[in-house]
């Protein structure tokens, strides 16, 4: 297999998860693109970790997917005291802290 | 045309069927991907989510790292989705104006995205061009085990902290008073 493949693939992940990020409104629906994100960059260590035949970046991918664990759990937590807060999770209305 | 690309494929070394599994597979996750920043229903997205995971799990198959290929179903397909799905039970009410689930100025993702692709792709173009993935066998779980318990001892041992602060802190920061 080529390698540019699998770099390319997390590529095209990782730019809609970007647009996700940018354009969605809802706190719960920024974090799963957090999470497309992330899985274009594990994909990213597995295919390196091919592509020079070592295993570190395998090594990285599980290390990664522990933070993320630990990133979801938190995040959403956040985003439930928030809401618990406001009775609303829509990021653009949490201006508070806007100077 | 197709005979001769095969033809040159199969002397390059390349493995027809792990190519046509890859297409195959890539273009479900990246069509699931535009359904789970597209789609109106929060539900759907997190489905949605559940496809492009295990089509990454799938892809590091096709690369030869099993172990993380089960880690990932695991760790995402069990116990993440699980956790978005009760994120959006206990938040899901009328969002105050209206329902919207996108921003005003949602249509500047686009183009800072397309800007973003051609980036990438043309230094990945750029740096891989047609080098060929040589050696696909599976990972030994063992060379893992060695790895982790060896010279990432100290690192994985941090991660185990980093695991409880965040499960402590999930649990106080989600805590009714």
């Amino acid at each position: 297999m080529l390698a540019a493949n699998f770099l390319l693939l997390s590529a095209v992940i990782f730019c809609i998860g970007v647009f996700g990020v940018i354009a969605r409104r809802n706190a719960v629906l920024v974090l799963m693109s957090i999470e497309l994100i992330l899985a274009a960059v594990m994909l990213n260590l597995v295919a390196f970790s091919a592509v020079l035949g070592t295993i570190d970046g395998q090594v990285f991918t599980l290390f990664v997917i522990g933070v993320a664990a630990a990133e979801v759990g938190v995040g959403l937590a956040m985003v439930l005291m928030v809401y618990r807060n406001r009775r609303s999770i829509a990021l653009d209305e949490l201006s508070e802290m806007k100077g | 045309m197709t005979v001769t690309v095969a033809a040159v494929l199969a002397a390059d070394g390349i493995n027809i069927a792990k190519n046509v599994g890859f297409g195959i597979i890539a273009f479900g996750m990246v069509f699931a991907a535009l359904c789970v920043v597209s789609t109106r229903n929060i539900v759907h997205a997190a489905l949605w989510l559940v496809v492009v995971l295990g089509g990454v799990a799938a892809q590091y198959i096709l690369a030869g790292a099993e172990f993380v290929a089960v880690s990932q179903v695991l760790v995402y397909i069990g116990a993440v989705m699980v956790l978005f799905l009760f994120g959006i039970m206990l938040t899901r009410a009328k969002i105050g104006s209206d329902e919207g689930m996108f921003n005003d100025g949602w249509a500047l993702g686009i183009p800072v995205a397309a800007l973003l692709f051609g980036l990438l792709g043309w230094v990945i173009i750029d740096y891989a061009g047609d080098d060929v993935i040589a050696n696909q066998t599976p990972t030994p779980t063992v060379m893992l085990s060695d790895a982790y318990l060896g010279p990432f001892l100290i690192p994985f041992l941090a991660l185990t902290f980093v695991l409880l602060a965040a499960a402590i802190g999930a649990i106080v920061i989600a805590r009714k008073d």
